[in-house]
């Protein structure tokens, strides 16, 4: 019971990058649950059902149709509800633009979608540990800011 | 009018819970941080009074014998990382091999089984957050960072701080100050 099951969910429109992502979770060793949505419209709903089990990390990419990431995370944020939730942006973009605006919107991790799939592994396993310390450690909440 | 408030999260822990011992009138003794001796024999239903009233407040009873160690090893490092350290530099293997009654390796074994963080990278991570409370709260410089925490330079706290957190210390200055204004300003 040592490291208590993470539910994590995932929204990305690319269908690769979700297959990527769902082995890549699969295989770093931690307890999950896994949910993935194709656009910020599908995880929006998902969130406002009575009956969703919120999740503990959410991964947002940026690009997506129908909502974006940048829009998704507003509206996060203004829920005051679903403020417990750890939401990492999973993006190609390296403009420091979006980046320092993600954070601004209220992000706490923003990855930068790693090339290659062991890098990728490595990443994820840091930020959910890193994750898991911020739950249960003496740590400031407000400094939960890291980019990879 | 606004004013910025500087928690003192052990204290403030340590407080709430003995004020919740108290409320239940049961006799304790708080010995370390996150540590109670409860000195008289609770039966089930008061166990699970305790019980409720702490998970109530945010605190739960750990159980599993191995969490109990990362919690003891987690309060040392928070305990020796925030202590004015500029007169000694404590090892910080000696310092919890010196506290508990298991051998580093042990302990450090049990701490990444738990954790799946190595202990090494569990203190950088608490000392990175101090690092960031004492940039931002108390607004000291690099330099007097790391004469405090003991890094050997500047450019050793900088390296370290910016290999963990991806941001170097200015620019999560910043942004953090960004932040700020932006969460005054709504």
């Amino acid at each position: 019971m040592a490291f208590e099951k993470l539910n994590i969910v995932l929204a990305d429109d690319d269908d690769d990058d979700r297959e990527i992502f769902k082995l890549a979770i699969s295989q770093i060793g931690v307890n999950t649950s896994l949910k993935m949505f194709k656009n910020g419209v599908e995880l929006t709903e998902y969130l406002r059902q009575e009956d969703t089990i919120l999740p503990n990390i959410l991964f947002l990419d940026l690009n997506m149709p129908a909502m974006d990431g940048f829009e998704c995370l507003r509206e996060i944020k203004k829920n005051p509800g679903l403020g417990p939730i750890t939401v990492i942006i999973y993006s190609t973009s390296s403009s420091e633009k979006d980046i320092e605006k993600t954070f601004l919107e209220g992000a706490n991790i923003y990855i930068n979608k790693p090339s290659d799939y062991e890098t990728l592994k490595t990443v994820l396993k840091k930020v959910l540990t890193l994750d898991w310390q911020y739950q249960t450690s003496i740590l400031n909440r407000d400094n939960f800011l890291f980019r990879f | 009018m606004r004013l910025h408030v500087k928690f003192d999260i052990e204290k403030i822990c340590k407080d709430l819970l003995s004020h919740k011992l108290d409320e239940l009138g049961v006799n304790y003794n708080l010995s370390s941080f996150g540590e109670v001796e409860i000195m008289q024999t609770l039966n089930e239903k008061e166990k699970k009074q305790l019980q409720h009233i702490l998970n109530n407040s945010g605190m739960k009873i750990v159980n599993d014998q191995n969490m109990i160690i990362v919690e003891k090893i987690k309060a040392l490092i928070t305990e020796l990382i925030r202590q004015d350290a500029t007169s000694a530099k404590i090892v910080v293997s000696d310092y919890i091999e010196g506290k508990l009654p298991y051998s580093y390796n042990y302990l450090s074994r049990v701490f990444s089984e738990v954790t799946y963080m190595s202990l090494e990278k569990y203190v950088i991570l608490q000392k990175i957050d101090y690092v960031k409370e004492l940039l931002m709260e108390q607004n000291l410089s690099l330099t007097q960072i790391a004469y405090k925490l003991n890094y050997s330079s500047v450019a050793h706290l900088s390296k370290q701080f910016k290999k963990h957190t991806g941001f170097s210390p200015s620019s999560f200055k910043e942004l953090k100050k960004k932040l700020k204004n932006n969460t005054t300003n709504q």
